[in-house]
């Protein structure tokens, strides 16, 4: 049966703060949001309460969406939102525990508590979410933005090399790490679903349009122009398994990229550890 | 009465046992000289208790992941050393400005920068009061024996519990490091403080409620009331404001929450200062050799008495005024530059004579050397 | 004339100990099972200090025990009751510390050179390899010499203050050494 509109509102009002009102921080045509409703869903189709989830953010665009959401929420300070929801998981392993966050801040300034959290593979759903700039302090270079490409800080073009979110989360150590974009809606709640129900560090990178300073810097068009582009520039991990670097040079693969239902939990871990010291 | 069980500690391992004591369940940290064997002992001694130990990637992390657990209830604990407390400074704002208890013992060493390691200082003091951007105010207490270590680690989480902020123990190397035997308390032989939640309903709960006493009682993630915690200046359910009048509300609760009880937080030891024509102020391992000092100037006919700070902040100025009232001259007494002592210049009478004795050579002030000053000041 | 310098008195109610020797020779094992010998043998207070760091590594290391009946005011040694030197460079570099008619025990068989006639002097060294098989336990055979010489503490207390702490396997080795420094002070108490 086809979901209508009045059931779509409904889950949004279940999961939204009533106390919170709306518009949003985000520019009309934000990709957030679609990222927002994607999640909500995904929770709903999970059938989490609310209360046994914890949405840890940072600073930046994408760290004010705890807020809009009726979870626990923790708006914490830039970069540090996965070793907070560290200590929101470690200390209460019963929690659903969700981090929001961006290319800026979880790769420059958090760069090293992402690495961490992936290599102690702790059971948190990372959503990244990659607008390849800085959108709340204006559109400066990032560690996603692409060389060349124009920012308020690299006024001439990018001479710095980008990170490969997903590349870097697989080989420090996370076992569940997916890409999907702001325009594949369908995939996008697929994997962070899947993301969700995984046990153990995942990485939800999302590739979003921030219309308002990268794509205006970088002659990109409005939001829809820019949703065109990551349809045009997508190639499903299937597809990529066969192509060249060369050919995927500039483009998005996405969907599942890497999973290991292995490698122990953290918390699994320690708790284990705690049973056989316990009253000692 | 049976005897209690005595243990040969260091002053770190005293700070564990404490820390135990008033319900710690989870540690974080970043190992450091001189305060590692915290970190060491919270690793051997919680997962018996059930409790957790994590050691974190550096110590912005570990002070980010304490705060973390503290707003799921639990009692917290870091350790750290003047390079680590400097790296948790942003945090200690983020858990002023959310109300979060956390303590943190931070065992100082000589600084700036890496400085001394493996040695003495006193230098963090006024670190502990300003150390983060932005208004507030703060707790910090010293204590000066490994007995000490273990009630003033009791007390500090107490203090953190009951007035929902960070709280510092001042340690340094001397007193992290020394071993005492100290008798171990057994359960009800002090206060424990624990957390205030809310007995409201969660519809009419407000995370930063105003109260009497300024204090917001504070559940736990995952008991209903879902609020929102944030770093931002927010108004009494936590959401951001810019609101000029809220943003006034919010800023004066977080100083008057400590400052309208600075006479719950602070303690001190005042010893013969009655009589006294020169009276010592110190704190941490330095009060001890004032005390020596005071007990052979004594003995040799001079009126000397002695002033001991164990809460440094909230600042008890009326109280330094009261101590010094009969006396000429105050010899305060520091390992750093001069730092407490620009407090006691805040508030002594003009008539009397400030003198100061300091070390900042990652050595400890010997009671020799306040004898000297005695015999210039005398 | 001095308004107080020249009236005061170091307090009589500490009794300060030094164990002084190069790094390696456990002179903080030593200063530790002292004091949990001390801890057993009554309520005195102790507090225990020792140099960290580069300084605890090779050359002349120590650790301060100061035992009082009262509350131990500064935790380190302000003029030091026994010194025990286990090295020349430490015994050089501590003399000074000591009390004028303090108590001086020095490991014999490596040191020679002697500052004073008022010495109790031991081949702790030598002894633990010729008559317990390992000089590791030199310190301790010095420790059952303290004990022998100021009865602080009980020779049954220190030999289970250091068991205690002591690796698996050692016991026997220990023992022996606690009992030969007690005996062979013992014999040239004065």
């Amino acid at each position: 049966m086809a979901t209508t509109e009045k059931q779509k509102s409904d889950v949004m009002l279940k999961y939204l703060r009533p106390q919170k009102s709306f518009p949003s921080v985000w520019c009309p045509g934000c990709g957030n949001g679609i990222v927002m409703g994607a999640f909500i869903r995904a929770v709903d189709k999970l059938g989490y309460t609310n209360d046994e989830v914890a949405m840890v953010s940072g600073i930046g665009c994408t760290s004010r969406m705890p807020v809009y959401l009726d979870f626990n929420s923790l708006h914490t300070a830039h970069g540090r939102a996965l070793a907070f929801a560290t200590g929101v998981k470690f200390a209460e392993p019963k929690m659903k525990v969700v981090v929001i966050t961006g290319d800026g801040d979880a790769l420059a300034i958090g760069g090293n508590h992402f690495i961490h959290a992936c290599r102690r593979n702790i059971d948190i759903t990372c959503i990244l979410i990659n607008n390849h700039t800085y959108g709340m302090t204006g559109g400066q270079g990032s560690p996603t933005t692409p060389a060349d490409a124009l920012s308020t800080t690299t006024p001439y073009g990018n001479v710095e090399k980008h990170f490969d979110p997903c590349d870097l989360a697989k080989s420090a150590g996370a076992t569940y790490v997916a890409r999907g974009t702001v325009y594949h809606y369908p995939q996008l709640e697929k994997i962070i679903t899947a993301a969700l129900e995984h046990k153990g560090f995942s990485l939800v990178e999302v590739i979003a349009n921030c219309h308002t300073y990268y794509g205006r810097l970088n002659r990109k068009g409005d939001a829809p122009a820019m949703l065109e582009q990551f349809k045009e520039n997508s190639i499903t991990t299937g597809k990529a398994k066969n192509m060249e670097a060369s050919e995927l040079e500039g483009k998005f693969v996405i969907g599942k990229i890497h999973e290991d239902a292995v490698k122990s939990e953290f918390c699994d871990e320690y708790q284990k550890l705690v049973e056989v010291q316990k009253g000692k | 009465m049976a005897n209690k069980q005595k243990k040969l500690l260091q002053g770190n391992g005293a700070c564990v046992e404490g820390a135990i004591y008033a319900g710690m369940t989870v540690y974080a940290g970043y190992p450091i000289t001189p305060s590692t064997e915290i970190a060491e002992g919270c690793a051997r001694e919680l997962p018996k208790l059930g409790g957790r130990f994590i050691q974190m990637e550096d110590e912005i992390a570990s002070i980010a992941a304490i705060i973390g657990a503290s707003v799921t209830g639990r009692k917290v604990l870091t350790g750290t050393s003047g390079p680590g407390y400097s790296l948790m400074s942003e945090l200690f704002g983020y858990a002023y400005m959310t109300e979060t208890p956390i303590v943190v013992v931070n065992v100082q060493r000589g600084g700036p920068s890496t400085g001394l390691p493996t040695k003495v200082g006193q230098a963090d003091t006024m670190q502990a009061r300003w150390g983060t951007h932005g208004d507030y105010n703060a707790i910090a207490i010293a204590p000066s024996t490994v007995g000490e270590c273990l009630t003033e680690t009791i007390r500090a989480f107490n203090l953190a519990e009951r007035f929902r902020t960070p709280v510092t123990v001042l340690l340094d190397e001397v007193m992290g490091h020394m071993r005492e035997i100290i008798e171990l308390p057994e359960k009800g032989d002090h206060e424990v403080f624990d957390r205030v939640k809310p007995t409201v309903p969660p519809e009419e709960f407000e995370a930063f409620a105003m109260t009497d006493n300024l204090v917001s009682p504070m559940p736990s993630y995952g008991e209903g009331y879902r609020y929102n915690v944030t770093g931002l200046t927010h108004d009494v359910k936590g959401f951001s404001t810019n609101r000029t009048d809220e943003t006034i509300q919010k800023l004066d609760k977080l100083f008057n929450k400590i400052e309208h009880f600075t006479d719950e937080i602070f303690k001190s030891r005042v010893e013969l200062v009655e009589d006294a024509d020169v009276v010592f102020i110190s704190y941490g391992t330095v009060s001890r050799a004032a005390l020596q000092a005071m007990q052979i100037a004594r003995k040799a006919g001079a009126k000397v008495g002695s002033i001991q700070l164990y809460t440094i902040w909230p600042f008890d100025y009326e109280m330094i005024k009261r101590a010094t009232k009969n006396c000429h001259t105050v010899v305060v007494a520091e390992m750093n530059m001069g730092q407490i002592c620009h407090e006691i210049q805040k508030v002594l009478d003009p008539s009397k004579k400030l003198e100061t004795v300091q070390r900042y050579d990652g050595e400890i002030i010997t009671p020799m050397e306040l004898l000297e000053k005695l015999e210039e000041v005398l | 004339m001095s308004k107080i310098l020249d009236k005061i008195e170091i307090p009589t109610d500490r009794f300060e100990i030094r164990l002084s020797g190069s790094g390696g020779q456990g002179m903080i094992f030593g200063s530790v099972v002292l004091c949990e010998a001390i801890g057993q043998s009554g309520d005195k207070s102790v507090v225990q200090s020792q140099s960290y760091g580069p300084e605890a590594r090779g050359g002349a290391s120590k650790a301060d025990v100061v035992i009082s009946d009262d509350e131990i005011y500064y935790p380190k040694a302000m003029k030091l009751d026994l010194l025990l030197a286990m090295t020349q460079e430490s015994l050089d570099k501590y003399y000074g510390d000591l009390k004028d008619h303090g108590t001086l025990i020095v490991d014999t068989s490596l040191i020679t050179e002697l500052p004073t006639e008022d010495y109790y002097g031991l081949e702790f060294t030598r002894l633990a390899r010729n008559e317990v098989g390992s000089i590791v336990v030199a310190t301790v055979m010095a420790l059952g010499a303290i004990c022998a010489l100021t009865g602080l503490f009980s020779k049954e207390a220190l030999t289970e203050a250091v068991l205690a702490r002591a690796p698996r396997g050692t016991e026997d080795r220990n023992k022996k050494a606690i009992d030969i420094g007690y005996d062979e002070a013992m014999k040239i108490k004065k």
